[in-house]
């Protein structure tokens, strides 16, 4: 770390799912610091009660999303200095998930959700069979393969004003995630997965707001795997009809 | 504003959201105006007379913007779900239609 400057007024909420508060602290700032750095000194130096998670502090685990002055974001991979607004952080949980305490949010909901939607992969073939080749330039693997990098970190799904709408909507990664299996030549039955996200609470729910690729910090596109699937669902209702 | 909506596309959403809602609530009013001709002629002709009013007139120009709004953001969602173009040919449609309304509306001016 590098020379202590001055200090940053640091808001952080305090509670449970049923009520709570913010708690403001003074924290030193540093020039080089993220918002994670800034929770961490103060669960180390002013309150070890404060609860929060991260795991990897290197963007890849995805546990460490809160909510930033009102934007979803990953905390390991934010700098401080990027998001200060007059000297001010905000830092709450995320939105759209039920609170545990203070910035740690249920994520049950979100990883249902995943189940759902058709995400887990269904054999096409057994062990005994030969390994289909794919090749890595076919559109169907290049389009899965722009999705598989999420991390589960849940900034879309907090993002999304349609998951506020209607707690039965799978949201952002949960389609992004069926766009990838439909994609994917290896998998049992991709038109189960069809079937499943054309239903009620799936991927036709979706306004097309662009908030899940606004804030995905990892630059996926989540609202273009849902118009993926809104198009192939479409296509294949007029297939059907003929 | 939240920060999560501070961006483009949500603000079309809502757009085109709020320009619906408008015109939704306009939409009535109009029919039961219209259905006075068949049912009630002298206050049809009443009412006309009412809407010649300057503020009425300016109103109109409101309407003919929740409509012009509300269809274009009904062609931007049906090119956006529909056509899986890339951001730049959207950009390049976008600038195209954008340039010929410019062009044809300036046109237009001139023969008013
Ligand atoms: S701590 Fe793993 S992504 Fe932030």
């Amino acid at each position: 770390m590098t020379q202590e400057h001055d200090t940053l007024e640091v808001s952080v909420w305090r509670g449970d799912a049923d009520r709570g508060q913010f708690e403001t602290h003074r924290v030193p700032a540093y020039d080089n610091q993220t918002v994670l750095d800034v929770v961490s000194w103060i669960q180390q130096q002013v309150d070890p009660t404060l609860t929060y998670r991260f795991a990897c502090r290197v963007g890849m685990c995805g546990s460490c999303a809160m909510t930033v002055n009102g934007t979803p974001r990953w905390t390991c991979r934010t700098h401080v200095n990027k998001v200060l607004k007059d000297g001010r952080l905000d830092i709450a949980p995320l939105r759209n998930l039920p609170v545990i305490k203070d910035l740690v949010t249920d994520m049950d909901p979100f990883f249902d959700k995943w189940i759902r939607a058709g995400g887990a992969h269904a054999p096409s073939a057994s062990r005994h069979d030969p390994i289909v080749e794919i090749s890595p330039q076919s559109e169907g693997r290049a389009t899965a393969d722009a999705g598989i990098e999420c991390i589960n970190c849940s900034v879309c799904y907090a993002a999304c004003d349609t998951v506020s709408a209607n707690p039965d909507y799978l949201g952002p990664a949960a389609l992004q995630r069926a766009w990838t299996v439909v994609n994917d030549e290896k998998h049992g039955d991709r038109q189960a997965v069809l079937d499943t996200v054309s239903a009620a609470g799936g991927c036709h729910n979706c306004h097309s707001m662009g908030s899940c690729t606004m804030h995905c910090p990892n630059d996926l596109d989540p609202l273009g795997a849902i118009l993926g699937l809104k198009r192939a669902t479409a296509r294949g209702v007029f297939k059907r009809r003929r | 504003m939240r920060g999560h909506r501070n961006h483009p596309l949500w603000f079309a959403f809502m757009l085109h959201r709020l320009s619906g809602l408008g015109l939704a609530l306009f939409l009535p009013a109009h029919f039961l105006v219209l259905s006075l001709a068949l049912s009630d002629p002298a206050l049809l002709d009443g009412f006309l007379h009412w809407a010649d009013a300057p503020l009425v007139k300016l109103a109109e120009f409101g309407l003919v913007f929740l409509l012009a709004v509300h269809f274009f953001g009904g062609l931007r969602l049906l090119a956006l779900e529909f056509m899986p173009w890339s951001g730049r040919q959207k950009s390049w449609a976008a600038g195209a239609l954008a340039g010929a309304f410019l062009i044809s509306g300036s046109f237009l001016l001139n023969a008013v």
